[in-house]
């Protein structure tokens, strides 16, 4: 990049102040203790900054969508506590743990009690891999990203656990269906990956981002045809792995009233709450890294064009909510085998065909190769496809 | 019932919809037997809202039951207010002035719009949308329910009509009120299908569920939407052409299948119709009285009102279906028998044949698209 | 004949011309919006418009509609009626109310119990002793205003009536609660304060006109 050397000091100054921040205090501590407990210490501040991130993250995501959501029905969302609702969260925590915690009498109360436990771990345990900046990775694993699909669809236990557990009829219908959600939605999921992997021939989430650099560290992957289809397809499957709408079906309130947490209250509702908030962040912040170049950009300090992309397509998120009705459960399952599925095979047969072409006869390929193979899906398809209709006005 | 073939026997589970459960309207309770998600039998639990409505009105005098019957479907008070005065009218053969009828039909229609939003709203709810349409939807009935306040006193108890007229004269801003509103109605509908109608989601969701074939639903009497949804040209407006309806020109939207969608879409059609109903009133509406004057002693002794010996029959086309409420006189100031024919019941009768073999979540929003009100099926 | 103010958009009512033709069609009208997902697209702009709009529209015209309660209020309308209250004239002992018991008997819920006051005597006196509404009872119907041949009982305004309390909750309201002065209903409903007074002095006129032998109480 082209820039002033003084203004590129500022830049790098800022962008690595968290990190030249953990290696100050590291610093100071190597004066007065022994080594052994500097390492220590270094994994502590990286534990409890995720630590304190997770949860902060999910209180404010809470208070984002209701405002997001509240705008977009022409409402205000909340506004009475402090300055447009910013304690809110707050309240809405003090409001969890004062409330009294209910167990029912049949329920398994071991794992009953244990579920919200566990679902929050690999909610917590995700964020090791994220890259939050340049060197702003908790724990540079070279197999990240096979351990993020790994850690990530635990999930689904602990969400069995819980509806099992409870011993009702609702909770183990909510349960059945996010097994088979969540088991289906992972296949395209890893599918739609894997041209990221070809390409940038690494599973460290931080060698796919710095293979993303290039001029004005803009050569982003979704700016390339497989790269526009394996994100929308990745993004899609992230919002049905965090059972948001319109693929909220285990906690479908119309439905099954809230599903799996039909019998939680008070803190332990809210853990399972966290975790989906934190699922939805975690993968949102994945598909920013995989496909928008996580957090390479212009000019900005790295860890703002991270947290950037990743708002934005949360927001994303919660514009769906607000907008769309849910699938029923075999037309979800559908989705995903019959229309998902097939197109992810085609992503990676069309990824391997653009690395050897140029890249605009790949563009074009590409196009004709994707057109053809989304019409004759919607044909394949057509039991759901929408119908048309003729509506006569009698006299 | 239909048999469901069961392919891979399994367990079934017996799972109890409401009466506590946020999308059965009401307090309204549905049995089901389940085999994973497909259901296999359905049994409608009534009862829980009962209020003794039948036997209160019998109790009291005829005018009385009047604010009664605003707690029927206690959406669109207006048109039950409509369908007794109808009766009662019918039964001691009072004479409605014209600017009455006129005013009545502008109520009615505008209760439809009410009603017909907020059922597509809660439909959509019932679908998982979170809240957006619904909330759409109750931005413009309240600029309705505004006039209905201004005019009666009430939002949505109105305990407008009277025998031989209404309570209370439109003025000419409550005229130019309604104007506005039917103005503008049009753009929100524009923007509301624009929203659903061609939302690939809902089109999923709704076609071919819970399809009401065009013979089942007259052979149990079905009325109103859900009938012209399966393609039966009823409708009550033109059938019997009550009140002034036979002045105005409109159509009766007809549906192909009887799904879920066409019930959607019939309503936003007849929202339509109603919207060209209301501006043909508007503008045709004449001066003179709001009530017959031979009814003035009566609204204040009600005790004295005591209609000749005999029975009547008044029915119209409420935006549920056909509201009839049946009534024989003893010559004494209550009613001898008093009945009301109320569309929700009615038409929750064909619910159990159209869910069998649908799953779970398509039974909530066949539910929702026959469009119940609990104050009304249980009274 | 109403005439309104000739402002007639084409948007507004050329919309329902279609209506007139014989059948409508669910399908989309343009050809790209045939393609799958188009559909669930075109909604996602609906919304965001809204959003958008929500910032700087007007609460009628597809802006934020809520109304921030305890600070804004609704516009009081002047038919609005919520629960009954007694006129006095002047001052409280002037209740205009003569104990008549035609509201009590025509109240279809039966929330009002009436006696009569008695003098010294025994004799009963042209107002009421005991004047009780239950408001955990009354329906908000308005009859009682309606039939009432003395203008004394009308519907409030009043709605912020709620009680903190389960037992004892105070909505039995006895006479001196349900008491307002005649100026405060025609603070609240003009129009109608109005045309009774107009009412009273017309007769007051023909009173005076006509000198009428002495009646006795017609109740």
């Amino acid at each position: 990049m082209n820039m002033p050397p003084l203004l590129r000091d500022i830049e790098f100054a800022v962008d690595l102040s968290f990190v030249n921040a953990k290696g100050w205090i590291l610093d100071l501590l190597s004066h007065i203790v022994p080594d052994w407990v500097v390492v220590f210490a270094s994994i502590v501040i990286s534990g409890v900054a995720i630590l304190v991130l997770g949860p902060v993250i999910m209180m404010y995501l809470t208070l984002l969508e209701r405002k997001l959501i509240g705008r977009i029905q022409n409402r205000y969302g909340p506004n009475r506590v402090g300055i447009w609702g910013l304690l809110q969260p707050i309240a809405d925590g003090i409001k969890m743990f004062t409330k009294e915690d209910i167990v029912p009498v049949y329920a398994d109360k071991v794992i009953h009690c244990l579920a919200p436990i566990v679902i929050v771990i690999p909610a917590l345990m995700v964020f090791l891999v994220v890259p939050f900046g340049e060197r702003m990775t908790a724990v540079n694993l070279n197999i990240g990203l096979l351990y993020f699909i790994a850690v990530s669809s635990i999930t689904t236990i602990p969400i069995f656990m819980g509806s099992w557990g409870s011993r009702n009829k609702y909770s183990l219908l909510g349960g059945m269906r996010t097994a088979a959600q969540m088991i289906s939605y992972e296949v395209p999921m890893t599918l739609s990956v894997v041209p990221v992997i070809m390409m940038s021939q690494s599973l460290s989430t931080n060698k796919i981002v710095l293979s993303q650099s290039g001029s004005y560290d803009m050569n982003w992957f979704i700016f390339t045809p497989w790269g526009i289809v394996g994100f929308i397809i990745f993004f899609l499957c992230a919002v049905a792995e965090c059972n948001r709408p319109p693929f909220d079906l285990p906690e479908a309130e119309s439905e099954i009233i809230a599903g799996f947490h039909t019998e939680y209250s008070g803190m332990k509702f809210a853990l399972f709450y966290m975790a989906e908030y934190m699922n939805a962040f975690t993968l949102c912040g994945i598909a920013a890294t995989l496909f928008l170049g996580g957090w390479q950009g212009p000019f900005l300090p790295s860890w703002i064009w991270f947290l950037g992309k990743t708002f934005v397509l949360i927001c994303v998120m919660i514009w769906f909510r607000g907008t769309f009705p849910r699938f029923r459960v075999d037309q979800l399952m559908g989705f995903a085998w019959k229309f998902l599925l097939p197109l992810t095979l085609i992503n990676i047969l069309v990824a391997g065909l653009c690395h050897f072409i140029s890249e605009k006869t790949g563009w074009i390929y590409s196009f004709i190769i994707f057109s053809i193979s989304f019409w004759v899906l919607v044909r394949l398809n057509r039991p759901w496809m929408p119908e048309k209709r003729h509506y006569p006005l009698a006299n | 019932m239909t048999q469901v073939e069961n392919r891979h026997p399994s367990e079934t589970l017996e799972i109890n919809f409401g009466p506590q459960h946020p999308s059965t309207h009401g307090v309204f309770r549905m049995q089901m037997l389940l085999d994973g998600e497909k259901i296999c039998s359905l049994k409608p639990v009534l009862g829980y809202l009962h209020r003794n409505h039948e036997q209160i009105a019998e109790n009291i005098t005829y005018a009385a039951s009047m604010a009664y019957t605003d707690r029927l479907d206690y959406l669109n008070a207006m048109t039950n207010n409509f369908a007794y005065a109808i009766a009662v009218e019918k039964l001691a053969g009072i004479e409605v002035p014209e600017r009455a009828e006129y005013i009545r039909v502008i109520m009615a229609e505008l209760a439809r719009l009410v009603n017909h939003i907020t059922v597509i709203g809660f439909l959509l709810n019932d679908m998982g949308a979170f809240f957006t349409p619904l909330l759409y939807a109750f931005r413009e009935r309240e600029k309705i329910l505004d006039i209905f306040e201004e005019v009666s006193g009430s939002r949505m108890m109105c305990n407008y009509f009277r025998f031989g007229g209404v309570k209370r004269d439109l003025t000419t801003e409550n005229l130019t009120a309604i104007m506005q509103i039917v103005r503008r109605f049009p753009a929100f509908l524009e923007e509301f299908e624009a929203l659903l109608t061609k939302n690939e989601i809902l089109c999923m969701r709704c076609q071919n569920v819970g399809i009401l074939p065009a013979n089942l639903a007259v052979n149990s009497s079905i009325t109103g939407p859900v009938l012209r949804a399966s393609g039966v040209n009823y409708d009550i407006r033109k059938v019997d052409g009550y009140s002034i309806y036979k002045r105005f020109d409109f159509r009766i939207p007809l549906g192909e299948k009887g799904d879920v969608y066409d019930r959607y879409f019939v309503r936003i059609l007849e929202m339509r119709e109603s919207l060209k109903i209301l501006y043909q009133a508007l503008n045709k509406i004449p001066q003179g009285e709001f009530l017959n004057k031979k009814t003035l002693p009566f609204l204040k002794m009600p005790r004295n009102f005591k209609p000749a010996v005999g029975e009547a029959y008044g029915r119209i086309e409420s935006p549920k279906g056909e509201l009839g409420f049946y009534l024989v006189s003893d010559g004494t100031p209550q009613p001898w028998r008093y009945h009301v024919r109320a569309p929700s019941l009615i038409n929750l009768t064909v619910l159990e044949d159209i869910c069998i073999g649908q799953k779970v979540a398509d039974a909530i929003i066949i539910l929702g698209s026959i469009d119940i009100v609990l104050g009304e099926t249980d009274r | 004949m109403t005439n309104f103010p000739s402002k007639r958009k084409s948007s507004g009512i050329k919309q329902w011309d279609h209506v007139y033709t014989s059948s409508v069609q669910n399908a989309p009208s343009h050809h790209w919006l045939k393609i799958f997902g188009a559909g669930a697209l075109k909604g996602m702009v609906v919304t965001l418009k809204n959003f958008v709009t929500s910032y700087f529209r007007k609460p009628d015209q597809g802006g934020i509609f809520t109304v921030q309660y305890p600070e804004e209020r609704y516009p009081e309308i002047e038919n609005y009626r919520n629960l009954p209250f007694l006129v006095y004239d002047g001052s409280p002992d002037k209740v205009r109310c003569v104990a008549c018991g035609i509201c009590e008997r025509e109240c279809p819920p039966k929330c009002i119990y009436i006696t009569m006051e008695t003098d010294v005597a025994g004799k009963p006196v042209r107002k009421p002793a005991v004047f009780d509404i239950d408001y955990a009872v009354c329906m908000n119907c308005g009859i009682c205003e309606e039939v009432c041949p003395f203008d004394s009982i009308f519907m409030d305004h009043v709605f912020e009536i709620a009680s903190p309390r389960r037992i004892d909750t105070g909505m039995i309201r006895h006479q001196e609660d349900l008491l307002k002065s005649s100026e405060y209903l025609q603070k609240i409903r003009p129009k109608t304060a109005t045309m009774i007074d107009e009412k009273k002095r017309a007769a007051e006129e023909k009173k005076k006109a006509v000198v009428k032998p002495p009646q006795g109480p017609t109740v």
